[in-house]
Parts: C-alpha cells; structure tokens; sequence
C-alpha cells in the first residue's frame, strides 16, 4: 500500500513536471475555421495547444490520425494536450463542421 | 442535412448500442423496461445538464475538467457492469442449488437491473450531450438552419434507435440457452473498453502517463470516428492508436470481471445459470 502511495506520488510530480516543459501553441477558431490552418510542432513530445472559440457556437476539436477530443465552448479557451506524434503530416478538424474546419499538422 | 443526421447518428450510436446489449442481457427480467426508461430519461436529463455547463465542466480541474468528467463516468460504467456481471454470476450459482423453485427464481428474476440503468444512463449522458451540443449549435448560430437542425436530428435519432433496435433483435435470435453467456460476455468486453477509454481520458487530462503512445496505429484503415470504427469501439473497444496504459487498463478490465464472473458464475453441479432464469 505504502509502495503505491509512493508509485502515485511519483506519478504526479512527474505529471506536474512534464507540465512545465510542454510547448504550446495557440489557435483560434472563427467561421469554424481553425487559424492557423497549418502548424507545426516539434515531433516525439506532448504538446499543449491553447485553442480558443470566436464562435458563437461550440466546436469538438478531434482528430482522425491521433488521439484528442475536447469540446471548446463557445467563446471560450480550452486546453488540449497532444499525445507525443512521429514525425509526418496529420489532420485535425472541428466534427461539428468537418469539411470547413480540416486543418494540417506538421510534426518535425 | 444529411450531414447533420450522420454527425447525430454518430453521436449516439454508442448509446444506442449500450442500451440494446442492456436489454439482451436482462430479457425476462421482470420491470427491466421500467429501469431502463428510468435510465434513458435520466441519461437525457444528464446529457442536457452537461451540454448547458459544458463550458462551467471545461474551466475546472485547471481547464481539464472534461477529461476528468468523461473519466469518471466511465469507470462509474466499468463498475456497474462489473457488479452487473459478478451479482449475475454469484446469483446463479445460488440459485443452480434451489433450481426448480419455481418462486425463488421468479423473485430472483424480478431482481430489478439497477446496475444496468445507470449504464444506460451514463451512456445516454456522455454521447447525447454532445449531439445536444452540436444541434444547439446549429440553432444558436445559424438561425436560418433550424429546419436542418430538427430535421437533420430527428433522421439521426431515428437512425441511432434503428441501429440499436436491429442489434436487440439480432441478439435476441441467438437460442436462449446461450444468450446470456453472449450478453455477460458482450458486457465484460464493453466494460474493458469504457476502462480503456476511461484511462486514455486520464491520459489526455495528464493524470496518467501513457507509457508509450499509439501501440498500433489503424487510423488509416479504420478511424474511430467512422461509424464502423464507432461501432467496433463501443462492442469490442477498438481504438485506432491506443496507449500503452489504455491497453492495460482493458485487459486489467477483461481479467478482473471475467474472472470474478467465471469464479462466481461457475456452478456447483453442472447445471447452468441459464435454464434458472428461464424458469416460468
């Protein structure tokens, strides 16, 4: 028991440790579009992207080629944190509005 | 509009299926439509509430208050259905040794499915919030669409409720003396998959580590938006890139409530759980 308790005070420090290190990006989101369209972030880390909400309407930001689903309020700003990405392109979209929203992720 | 319909229909798909695998396993058990519509009604006054304080949910726990909620109410699931499937087997074995009692299997069956209500309504909860969210959307902020928006839901709903209805009475063609073992097994598997999403959740909310991203990645054959992938998420709990911890947590999932359901459900002469519940 107490080696768990220790297992998981571990597990947060480090949690709040990798917390400090993430890069982030900020996006917004008007006519449900995200700006930029385009980003690009470093490969094999987590990222943080700060995304926020200029429309009067929610946005669930997702993605088909990596794991991440949030929804973003309207006029709000939400966290979202990228699980650690190889190298190459990606896509990420709003499904409420797929077509308009499909944006690129550039991972290097 | 039918874009709107596909987006709905995707949304509460999963809960569509839940809830015909909910009414396979409990078939025969007497007041189960009662339960259930308690579970359905509250699942849908749970997933208004939560699409009204999306944005309250989003700020807490430091902006990762919708992780931690999604979490939570999937392990609440995973708990349920692992009660369901140990109580079920317990019970059989109990009731293997009076077998014939006409009236203790009765009362026995009578048992209402309380367990299997709050997953029905966890599920309804987590996947109508966000179709409410989205039709919201629509009539917030396109005025105009709100034609599209009731017409475009309602094609969705009846398309969910289709889908689950088909599922039900697929279920519901397998013999009766091997229903149930198909059910309590759908349901150890749809809890393993809930524990394993419940965790990637933690994961996205950064209270776990995932100990290694994207174990295999089948987002090029079959993405988990995609009704297919959707489907098999919801029966099976495909994912297209699971984790490391996300794959632990399913099959920790998988071992725990089988083999408490096995160890429980065993029964002492070889007489199975089956033939008691379909006492008259």
């Amino acid at each position: 028991m107490r080696l768990l308790a220790l297992a998981f005070c571990l597990l947060v420090i480090s949690a709040v440790a990798a917390k400090a290190e993430d890069p982030s990006f900020s996006l917004t989101i008007k006519d449900h579009r995200f700006s930029p369209a385009e980003i690009t972030i470093p490969a094999n880390m987590r990222v943080r992207f700060m995304v926020k909400n200029l429309d009067p309407t929610p946005a669930e930001f997702e993605s088909d080629d990596f794991k991440a689903e949030k929804i973003i309020p309207a006029g709000q700003e939400v966290t979202i944190l990228l699980p650690a990405l190889k190298p190459g392109i990606y896509e990420f979209h709003d499904e409420y509005n797929e077509a308009l929203s499909k944006s690129r992720l550039i991972v290097k | 509009m039918l874009a709107t319909a596909l987006i709905v229909f995707r949304e509460i798909l999963e809960a569509a299926l839940v809830v015909s695998i909910v009414m396979a396993a409990t078939k025969g058990v007497l007041g189960r439509g009662l339960w259930v519509g308690y579970g359905l009604g509250g699942g849908i006054l749970g997933a208004s509430l939560v699409a009204a304080f999306a944005g309250a949910i989003a700020q807490l726990a430091s902006g990762m208050g919708q992780e931690l909620f999604n979490a939570s109410v999937m392990f609440i699931a995973v708990a349920m259905l692992g009660w369901h499937s140990v109580w079920m087997g317990r019970h059989g074995r109990e009731m293997a040794r009076d077998l014939g009692t006409v009236g203790r299997a009765v009362s026995a069956g009578s048992r209402p499915p309380y367990a299997l209500a709050v997953v029905v309504g966890i599920a309804v909860l987590r996947e109508g919030s966000e179709a409410v969210l989205f039709l919201y959307g629509i009539a917030a902020g396109e005025p105009d669409q709100t034609g599209r928006m009731i017409v475009g839901g309602l094609l969705g709903l009846v398309g969910g409720v289709a889908l689950g209805l088909a599922m039900y009475y697929g279920l519901l063609r397998i013999s009766t003396k091997h229903l149930f073992a198909v059910t309590t097994w759908m349901i150890v598997l749809l809890a393993a998959g809930m524990a394993g999403q419940g965790a990637a959740f933690l994961v996205q909310a950064d209270v776990l580590p995932s100990l290694g991203d994207a174990v295999w990645n089948t987002s090029r054959v079959l993405t988990d938006s995609s009704v297919l992938g959707k489907t098999l998420h919801t029966l099976v709990g495909y994912s297209a890139q699971p984790s490391v911890v996300q794959l632990l947590f399913y099959a920790a999932t998988l071992v725990a409530i089988g083999s408490l359901t096995w160890l429980y459900g065993r029964p002492p002469r070889p007489v199975s759980a089956d033939q008691r519940r379909f006492a008259p």
